[in-house]
């Protein structure tokens, strides 16, 4: 089976401000690791191909310095990994990345199955999976919690959809979404790093892809444009409790009391 | 639409250094005299506004507009599970009113299912100017491609301007696959919606984790697709009068196939939903003592409400995940909650902010989670909470 896992390089830290002055966008920082939700996801992927045979690859959008997280997958078992790469590809919304990365992918060997984590934790938009499996034109489950088996080109799947479990046989190729906490993702291997480069990781960028429309990539490709950034309002109506324990305590009571919670 | 252009003839080392120090995203370097922009641009055009005059000139491509005057009205999508109506239909419902006044559009409602035509009887005191209703037995159980085909077909037809659909499991598989088909934009968890005159559906959500909130908008595309939250919006009260015409919708031209095939759904085990209450005591690292969380169960339950924990709680194993409030938790919306020893980081804020009373007790005076709190109490939970508890015991007594 060959499984191609989807990943992203996310910011260290989600603690950024908008200068209410400037308007300028301030991070705190420049570092940078693979999105959480993607461990799972890989981790699904690399247990799959223990038990049934395969290989794991993984792919990405973004940055040059994105070869981290193919690398980091290596460590984690992934065969190898490719990052697309383009200036062009910049300011794209979910629609223009989920387009790019079905560009990206038909330039890859063919894949049986291919696996998302959830969500990121930068976008936390949870859509360019299913936005995915569209442009490739193939099955998508989300919230899926187990892989049970694989028979006859079938993948027997359990996932979770609002109040109810479902199980339910995918043909192949389909994409699934990983749930979130649905296995402990192993730690990269030491042994593996000591032998890693950055050659194992492959960059195609626009040049390479079939469709040479730069309009349908990036900003250009966006359906959605950003037209303001801005940060988050304060509750301004505020009372505060003060005095002893017993006397916020009785407070707190009067509050409760007031409201008709008893 | 547009892109970023350097003039390279205009750049010294000094403009170099400067963007390169601007940008918040490190996407320029500079290598033998040429400036140059990586992919990790996010096109926000601050190096267009606030760098050196000149240098990166934001360039607008022709695009050919579309004609808006032919999408017409404001659909919900209807989430149900075998006919039992999501209540996040209703509040997009009441949402969509709203938005419709601005544009005098019709509000319309989608329901996709088999043997569903008995649902609707609810859905049509909220105001719904039609509803249109595709039954078919592929369509009894979720899959995403003759739901999405149905959908697609749905669109085709009748041409709704905005699309709005509930953030559940569901929702989030189908609206993204619908608006990749129709090759339109597509906004997730909106706090906050708004129309403008000319159609455009303005709408805002959290990013970087809520530290930012961004206003989105699709001015050349449509549908204009977004999901919604449940408990986002208030739910409106249901109407006397009963409305809504009822439109059946033929599947028989779908291409209803599917590579999916469900074996089984069963309910999973009744779960406490820390979204469902009206009352919510939550803990964080200042209240996780056993002793007190002990005491925050026994508020909860006297009030008729949940107990509920922010991140490091879930995450240290010491309560269940489900109980968990926040962007990477349940979003709540209580009538009231009580917020123990809890910092407030806007990971925890994004997800209760919108309750009706937030109270707060911290022992630090500048705890962020006294800019979300209504009222606010610098004070040691281990103080106050056995005395509130007693107080609220025999309160109970003396009924």
């Amino acid at each position: 089976m060959n499984i191609l896992v989807c990943i992203k390089q996310v910011p260290g830290s989600s603690n950024v401000e908008v200068d209410p002055v400037t308007g300028v966008l301030k991070r705190d920082g420049a570092s940078s690791k693979m999105n959480p939700y993607d461990l799972y996801a890989l981790e699904l992927a690399l247990s799959l191909c223990e038990k049934w045979g395969g290989e794991v690859t993984t792919v990405t959008m973004g940055p040059p310095q994105a070869k981290a997280v193919i690398l980091e997958s290596v460590c984690m078992g992934a065969s190898g990994g490719t990052v697309l790469s383009d200036r062009k590809f910049a300011g794209a919304d979910v629609l223009a990345t989920a387009y790019t990365l079905s560009q990206g992918i038909r330039q890859l060997p063919p894949f049986d199955l291919i696996i998302c984590g959830k969500q990121t934790t930068d976008g936390d938009t949870a859509q360019v999976g299913a936005e995915l499996a569209e442009y490739l034109g193939i099955s998508n489950i989300s919230g899926v919690l187990s892989v049970d088996d694989v028979r006859d080109g079938k993948l027997l799947v359990t996932a979770s959809l609002d109040n109810n479990i479902v199980e339910e046989s995918v043909k192949m190729p389909c994409l699934l979404s990983a749930d979130a906490d649905i296995n402990t993702p192993r730690l990269p291997s030491y042994r593996i790093r000591q032998s890693v480069s950055e050659e194992m990781v492959r960059v195609i960028s626009f040049a390479d892809f079939s469709d040479q429309d730069e309009k349908h990539y990036g900003l250009s490709g966006s359906a959605t444009q950003v037209e303001r950034i801005f940060p988050p309002e304060k509750n301004t109506e505020k009372h505060s409790i003060t005095g002893s324990a017993a006397e916020q305590a009785e407070g707190i009571f009067s509050l409760i009391r007031e409201r008709k919670l008893i | 639409m547009g892109k970023l252009q350097i003039n390279q003839n205009l750049v010294t080392s000094e403009h170099a250094d400067a963007l390169m120090k601007l940008c918040p995203f490190g996407a320029f370097s500079y290598a033998d005299g040429k400036l140059d922009i990586s992919s990790a641009c996010k096109m926000c055009k601050m190096c267009v506004r606030k760098g050196p005059a000149g240098v990166v000139e934001y360039v607008e491509e022709d695009t050919i507009g579309i004609d808006k005057s032919t999408w017409r009205g404001i659909c919900v999508y209807v989430d149900h599970t075998g006919g039992k109506i999501h209540r996040v239909t209703y509040e997009l419902i009441g949402k969509a009113r709203e938005l419709a006044k601005v544009t005098g559009h019709p509000v319309i409602a989608l329901m996709i299912g088999d043997g569903i035509a008995g649902c609707t009887e609810r859905l049509r005191h909220y105001g719904v100017d039609r509803i249109y209703l595709y039954e078919h037995a592929a369509l009894r159980d979720f899959r995403i491609e003759p739901y999405t085909a149905v959908f697609y077909d749905f669109i085709e037809k009748i041409k709704p301007s905005s699309i709005l659909i509930g953030a559940t499991n569901l929702g989030r598989q189908l609206a993204p696959r619908i608006a990749a088909r129709c090759r339109a934009g597509l906004t997730a968890d909106c706090t906050v919606l708004d129309m403008k005159e000319n159609t455009d559906l303005v709408q805002i959500r959290p990013a970087f984790g809520g530290n930012i909130m961004a206003q989105i908008i699709s001015t050349n595309s449509r549908p204009q697709f977004c999901t919604v939250r449940y408990k986002v919006f208030p739910e409106p009260k249901p109407m006397e009068e009963v409305g809504g015409e009822i439109i059946r919708m033929s599947a028989e031209d779908v291409d209803l196939t599917s590579g999916i095939e469900i074996l089984s759904s069963r309910e999973k085990p009744r779960a406490v939903d820390i979204a469902e209450a009206d009352v919510i005591v939550a803990v964080g690292r200042g209240a996780s003592g056993e002793g007190i969380r002990a005491m925050a169960a026994e508020l909860a339950d006297l009030l008729g409400g949940v107990i509920a924990c922010s991140r490091p709680l879930a995450e240290g194993g010491i309560m269940d995940a489900r109980h968990q409030i926040g962007l990477s938790g349940r979003t709540v919306k209580p009538k009231f909650i009580l917020c123990l020893g809890i910092s407030g980081a806007v990971q925890f804020a994004a997800g209760m902010k919108a309750s009706d009373c937030i109270v707060a007790v911290n022992t630090d005076r500048n705890a962020p989670i006294f800019d979300v709190a209504h009222y606010g109490i610098v004070g040691d939970v281990n103080e106050i909470l056995p005395q509130l508890l007693a107080k609220v015991k025999e309160a109970q007594n003396n009924v």
